[in-house]
């Protein structure tokens, strides 16, 4: 599903190295997590993989089944099947969360040359979805993200992964800001959209997400570099020892 | 002798125009404002009050020619009282709700005695000052023709006033809402080669006016409009326009708060590209005690587009807790457009609460990379953008289904670029 090659990637107005030639391959039907200290260059690898400004690819490649992601504009990505949760949703006062959604589901739609949703079946799926995430009528009325706490914040994220049904998904620390409770939301909703076809790359600092959605593979990034892959073990290594003793394995 | 090119321009101008022959107080209030021109002159290059803007093609004798053909009407679905104006025709319909008046202009001029008399030129003579307003004076001597509205009662239906212009188009309305009574005026329509328009607005105790207006989206428009509103005590003056493409548009309110606890509104959504120039000049005058004035300014430019925005908060002495708040901001969509603004308070009263904001800022990008990552294409992305910078602006026209109208209008305008 989604290959990395070798990829290299620094700052546009800087001569700053961040990703120092990433492998990476995410099978369809598996769920990869990805650690890493702070800085270490897990949200530029999202971003670059999902097409925003101010980053250089200086080598390797990056694929989505046949998609050459790297050639592509950000809405021809999502339009393949890739999306990504952000590790900070973005705020836009003055557009209300249901215009967001319906115009992001009917633009992917015609893209692929699909039909674009009636009004009354996209309200049908929204809110069901919705209640699933416990997001309330109020919050799908109100501007994007405006006025949302951390929590809820995250949990739109999930909606539109909902919504827009995409291949492949990349959630960065979905699970950092959230509850008890509301992890567990989240879980669900990530694990309902498990399927054999469907690719996930997780990043996060803890072990307590994996917890609900068990990775196949873990891998450990530090520098701009995946030091160390391994199965869901490696994790719970992370938790009781911290990265110190894989960093000094690495150098 | 020194070439004087403001007195020049300003004798070409007005030795192109004919005065009509009307005596009575509609001809009494032409001469008066004939003198006023003369003796002001119409504006030049050099006048601080056109800084920002070239008044040369709304001066010059010649006024271009008219371009385009009218266009459906975005007010045409609102259910209302159509007047339809011409050129200089008006066309009036019989079918007119209780409590509501309207005559032209040219029959209430013949009338010995009549309403707008106290009004016709008067409130543009008040408003001429601190700053003179020589178009104004202009329109107020050479007015073709205009609308003449009375509002005795509270008028469900609106009064649509839909002007299809040709040539150079000189009109001036005149509206009184007596006291307790509100009327919703919309206005719309094509503006021809050129055209100048005043509305004096005077609205007794307690009444109420909503005034709606759409420009566009022709692209040719050169047009100069002011707006004088006196306004008595409890009264509500709520003002909207939506103003789209354009080569010259310079819009004037000039309002003054003469009775205790009135509320009074601008606002205007606007948005043009290349060579749009987009001005509003808005002079607020409190003369009362507890009134509040909102001004609410938004300006969408994009390759090379000018917008202009000069407020003034005036707040006399003894206009004690007065709200004043102001903001005009524009957004740029690229480097070469600009925005020039001018926000001005001056007050003379101890205990008020008044504050003003201007901003120019550009798209904000990181907004525009979620709505892409979701699969919005940027150009529907960047109009999603724009239409939430325009909101706040449209959020101030009051009634429900009005807003959705004129906001559908603005939407649609927007994504055929
Ligand atoms: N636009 C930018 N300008 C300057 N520095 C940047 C930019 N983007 C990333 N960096 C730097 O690149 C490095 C990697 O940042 P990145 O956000 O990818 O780390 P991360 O692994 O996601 O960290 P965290 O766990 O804290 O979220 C950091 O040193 C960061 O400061
Ligand atoms: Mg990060």
């Amino acid at each position: 599903m989604l290959k990395i090659k070798d990829l290299h990637v620094k700052l546009e107005d800087e001569d700053k190295q961040i990703l120092k030639g990433i492998d990476l391959e995410v099978p369809a039907g598996e769920v990869h997590a990805i650690m890493g200290p702070n800085g270490s260059g897990k949200s530029t690898l999202s971003y670059v993989l999902s097409g925003r400004d101010g980053y250089e690819v200086t080598e390797g490649t990056a694929h989505l089944g046949e998609h050459d992601l790297l050639d592509m504009e950000p809405e021809e990505r999502a339009a393949a099947g890739l999306f990504l949760a952000f590790q900070y949703p973005v705020e836009i006062p003055g557009v209300g969360n249901m215009t967001f959604l319906r115009t992001a589901v009917n633009a992917q739609r015609k893209a692929r040359g699909e039909e674009e949703l009636s009004a009354g079946d996209f309200l049908k799926i929204v809110r069901a979805k919705a209640k699933d995430l416990k997001i309330d009528a109020e919050m799908l009325k109100r501007p994007v993200n405006v006025g949302f706490s951390g929590g809820e914040k995250k949990r739109n994220e999930i909606l539109q992964m909902a919504m827009l049904e995409p291949k492949m998904c990349i959630l960065d620390e979905t699970d950092s800001g959230l509850d008890v409770d509301a992890m567990k939301l989240v879980s669900d909703g990530v694990n309902a959209l498990r399927s054999p076809d469907r690719g996930f790359l997780v990043i996060t600092h803890y072990q307590r997400l994996l917890d609900h959605i068990k990775p196949d593979v873990v891998h450990i990034m530090a520098d701009g570099r995946i030091i160390k892959s391994g199965g869901p073990e490696l994790a719970l290594e992370v938790e009781t020892n911290g990265y110190a003793d894989l960093l000094e394995g690495a150098a | 002798m020194v070439a004087d090119p403001k007195k020049n321009a300003t004798d070409e101008r007005l030795a192109s125009l004919t005065l009509p022959q009307e005596s009575g107080w509609l001809g009494s209030a032409r001469q008066n404002a004939l003198a006023r021109v003369k003796a002001t002159g119409l504006p030049g290059r050099r006048d601080e009050y056109w800084r920002y803007t070239n008044p040369a093609a709304l001066v010059q004798a010649d006024p271009g020619t008219t371009v385009g053909t009218p266009q459906a009407d975005p007010f045409d679905a609102i259910e209302a009282v159509v007047i339809m104006v011409e050129d200089d025709r008006v066309t009036l319909t019989e079918d007119l709700p209780e409590g509501l008046e309207i005559m032209r202009l040219s029959d209430a001029g013949k009338a010995d005695i009549h309403w707008a008399r106290d009004i016709y030129g008067v409130l543009e003579m008040r408003g001429s000052g601190p700053v003179p307003r020589p178009l104004a004076m202009l329109n107020t001597a050479f007015a073709t023709d205009g609308v003449v509205i009375r509002a005795t009662g509270k008028i469900a239906r609106p009064v649509h006033i839909r002007t299809v212009g040709k040539g150079d188009l000189i009109l001036h309305h005149v509206v009184r809402v007596e006291a307790g009574a509100s009327l919703t005026l919309l206005k719309s329509g094509t503006s021809g080669a050129r055209a100048n328009t005043v509305t004096e607005v005077d609205i007794g105790e307690g009444g109420a006016l909503h005034h709606l207006r759409i420009q566009g989206p022709d692209h040719h428009r050169h047009v100069n409009t002011h707006v004088f509103v006196r306004q008595a005590a409890e009264t509500t003056f709520k003002s909207f326009t939506l103003s789209a493409n354009g080569q010259m548009t310079r819009n004037e309110a000039v309002i003054e708060l003469t009775g205790d606890n009135a509320v009074s509104t601008t606002a205007c959504a606007a948005f043009g590209k290349g060579d749009f120039h987009h001005d509003d000049t808005v002079f607020v005058t409190h003369d009362a005690v507890n009134c509040q004035s909102r001004q609410v300014f938004k300006k969408v430019l994009r390759d090379g587009a000018t917008g202009v925005f000069q407020g003034k908060i005036l707040v006399k002495e003894g206009a004690q807790k007065t709200d004043g708040y102001q903001i005009s901001q524009a957004l740029l969509l690229d480097d070469d457009s600009q925005f020039l603004a001018k926000p001005e308070l001056e007050i003379y009263a101890d205990d008020v609460a008044c504050s003003h904001g201007s901003t120019t800022g550009a798209i904000d990008e990181t907004a525009l990379f979620y709505l892409r990552s979701r699969g919005v294409p940027k150009r529907v992305a960047t109009d999603l953008l724009v239409l939430s910078f325009l909101a706040e602006a449209v959020e101030e026209i009051e009634d429900d289904g009005l807003r959705e109208h004129v906001g559908a209008c603005l939407a649609d305008w927007l994504s055929q670029g």
